[in-house]
């Protein structure tokens, strides 16, 4: 009888919880301790506006502690594999747009590098330097879209809507450059389909001013930020091995510490010509990705800056009318090129037969192609080595045992892109 | 580190396999070896571990289906790549469609296993040894490999599209 008494006393007891403002009671406290002994299953996405694309978790939970988590992928698969083998060469740089989408002239123009490989074209130096141009410039858009949607993740939306206000600039470079703006489909084999115009070249010019500014005001936001950094340093850690063994490239691989970038392991597009550093992180985790991100914004702007400072004259074209597309006032007002576009168009060009790979620095690692030609108007088979399908599957390893909400700070800051890993 | 040419890396492969390399030539400057599927474990993992190759990291593999080559219609591909020297080497190994099995890699590389769920979801290689073969994109309803070359681009058997104009 007394011991029923206690009991019931007991139960009826208010105990002052963790942090001293909500009460509970010690019945209440034994329901939790008997639930946090089984495990729930939870659906983390597809549609979840946190993962930033089509992304698919299915999560074994302990309390907030993730246990496991089986990850679905291919919710926008558009078979560009198979696409491909059907189109003529050209045809496919607007497939290659929609790969990595938020820096798609790399894309393109990896694949343009990749057939003129084949075809053993050479480059006239301006060409090469107006790529590098946009090509860094489209990796400034896709660290700053990484490094600033990892901010609103982890609740800070300011930074992230102003320096969208740059990315629009960037955009507007590209839309003067060549008409469009997301999936740009830019340049063509063998260079570009028209010059610099003034008005891009101002557009340059203005952002190489503006933006300096902009992106340290955003740094200073958050790089020392004490609120930032407690929510991410040591969040998602990968090392260096693990790292490797995932076949991680791109900012991430550097985050672990491993200096490993295409644009100096094997040079293209005169990379060899500008002076720049690979920033590598330590620690591999989400703040090392976030400051190898931020660094390499303030590398691109070096190169960009260098090559606009030494861009050569000179055409914007390799002379190579088997494989270029002439312009279209040619077209209609002389025989040769006539010819020349037709045989383009109906793809009646003579192709090398033979295995090309190519890779390229892309946004968040090697982007590489890998085409297989047997001499006809289509490739024979193409293959994109897409970065971010091969460091995915790294991505329960790296979120077992930590808090759901980790988990969605490490899949903003792997910055991994839907389109590119369905392919 | 010094950089080995095409023909040292070659010649140390070759001592070391006395039998299953097929043959060896340079590619647009890729140096590529094709051998028997029967050695791909231990020819990967030598030149994984050798200390001269160390050809440490997996950039990709991938199939290719050659359907007018007899008993060799499937083809794998490995891209290895040595971060130190900046060398790359190419392997390939074809054996036949009806019998598309191929010891997995993954005890080597764990990035391996999408790669190779991916050649199962397209192709149709058994990759034996794997923790978990199933289709990786594709709709787990799908009872065809899709990129073989049999299957034309669209659904054969869709009948509201004319496509007679573009020769698909």
């Amino acid at each position: 009888m007394e011991d029923f008494k206690e009991e019931t006393l007991r139960d009826e007891m208010v105990f002052p919880a963790d942090n001293g403002q909500t009460s509970i009671t010690a019945s209440k406290t034994r329901e939790l301790i008997q639930s946090e002994q089984d495990l729930y299953t939870l659906n983390l996405g597809p549609t979840h506006p946190a993962t930033h694309g089509i992304f698919q978790n299915v999560l074994q939970m302990d309390g907030e502690k993730i246990i496991s988590s089986v990850p679905t992928v291919g919710y926008i698969h558009r078979a560009f594999e198979k696409l491909a083998e059907h189109r003529p060469f050209y045809q496919i740089t607007p497939i290659t747009d929609r790969l990595n989408y938020c820096s798609s002239p790399i894309n393109n123009f990896g694949w343009h590098m990749t057939v003129e490989k084949l075809l053993g074209v050479e480059m006239p130096k301006r060409v090469d330097y107006l790529r590098v141009i946009v090509m860094e410039l489209a990796r400034i858009s896709d660290h700053l879209i990484c490094n600033s949607v990892l901010a609103v993740d982890t609740g800070a939306l300011s930074g992230f809507l102003y320096v969208f206000q740059m990315r629009e600039k960037i955009y507007e470079i590209y839309e003067e450059i060549c008409g469009a703006r997301l999936t740009t489909n830019m340049g063509r084999i063998g260079g570009f389909e028209r010059d610099l115009s003034a008005k891009a070249v101002q557009k340059i010019k203005d952002f190489l001013i503006e933006f300096p500014k902009v992106w340290k005001e955003f740094e200073s936001l958050l790089t020392r930020n004490r609120i930032f950094m407690d929510r991410i340093v040591g969040v998602g850690a990968i090392s260096a091995e693990m790292a490797l063994d995932y076949g991680f490239t791109g900012p991430n691989l550097r985050a672990a510490g491993v200096d490993y970038d295409v644009r100096v392991a094997s040079p293209y597009s005169s990379y060899n010509d500008f002076d720049f550093d690979i920033p590598v992180g330590e620690n591999g985790d989400t703040y090392d990705r976030f400051l190898v991100r931020s660094a390499e914004i303030w590398n691109s702007l070096k190169i960009i800056n260098q090559a606009f400072d030494n861009l050569p004259e000179g055409p914007y074209h390799a002379d190579v009318p088997e494989f270029y597309l002439p312009p279209k006032e040619e077209v209609y007002n002389n025989m040769e090129a006539l010819i020349y576009h037709f045989k383009i168009v109906m793809a009646e060009i003579e192709v090398p037969k033979g295995e090309v790979y190519h890779s390229v620095e892309g946004g968040n690692g090697e982007l590489g192609f890998y085409l297989v030609s047997d001499g006809g108007r289509t490739p024979y088979r193409l293959h994109f080595r897409r970065p971010c399908f091969i460091y995915y599957q790294a991505y329960p390893e790296m979120i077992k045992g930590q808090y759901l909400s980790d988990a969605i700070i490490t899949m903003s800051s792997m910055n991994v892109i839907a389109g590119e890993l369905d392919g | 580190m010094i950089k080995l040419t095409s023909e040292e890396i070659l010649s140390r492969i070759q001592s070391a396999f006395t039998e299953g390399i097929v043959e060896a030539y340079e590619s647009f400057g890729m140096l590529t070896v094709v051998f028997k599927r029967e050695i791909n474990i231990e020819l990967l993992s030598f030149l994984k571990q050798d200390k001269d190759l160390n050809f440490h990291f997996l950039t990709d593999l991938c199939a290719v289906h050659y359907p007018d080559r007899e008993n060799e219609e499937m083809g794998m591909i490995y891209h290895l790549h040595n971060f130190f020297t900046g060398t790359r080497i190419r392997l390939e190994c074809f054996f036949p469609i009806a019998d598309p099995t191929i010891r997995t890699i993954i005890p080597l590389w764990n990035s391996a296993n999408w790669q190779e769920r991916e050649t199962f979801d397209f192709y149709g290689v058994i990759f034996e040894g794997h923790p978990d073969l199933r289709r990786i994109v594709n709709v787990d309803e799908m009872d065809y490999f899709p990129q073989l070359k049999q299957y034309p681009l669209e659904d054969a058997v869709r009948e509201d599209k004319n496509d007679a104009m573009f020769g698909r």
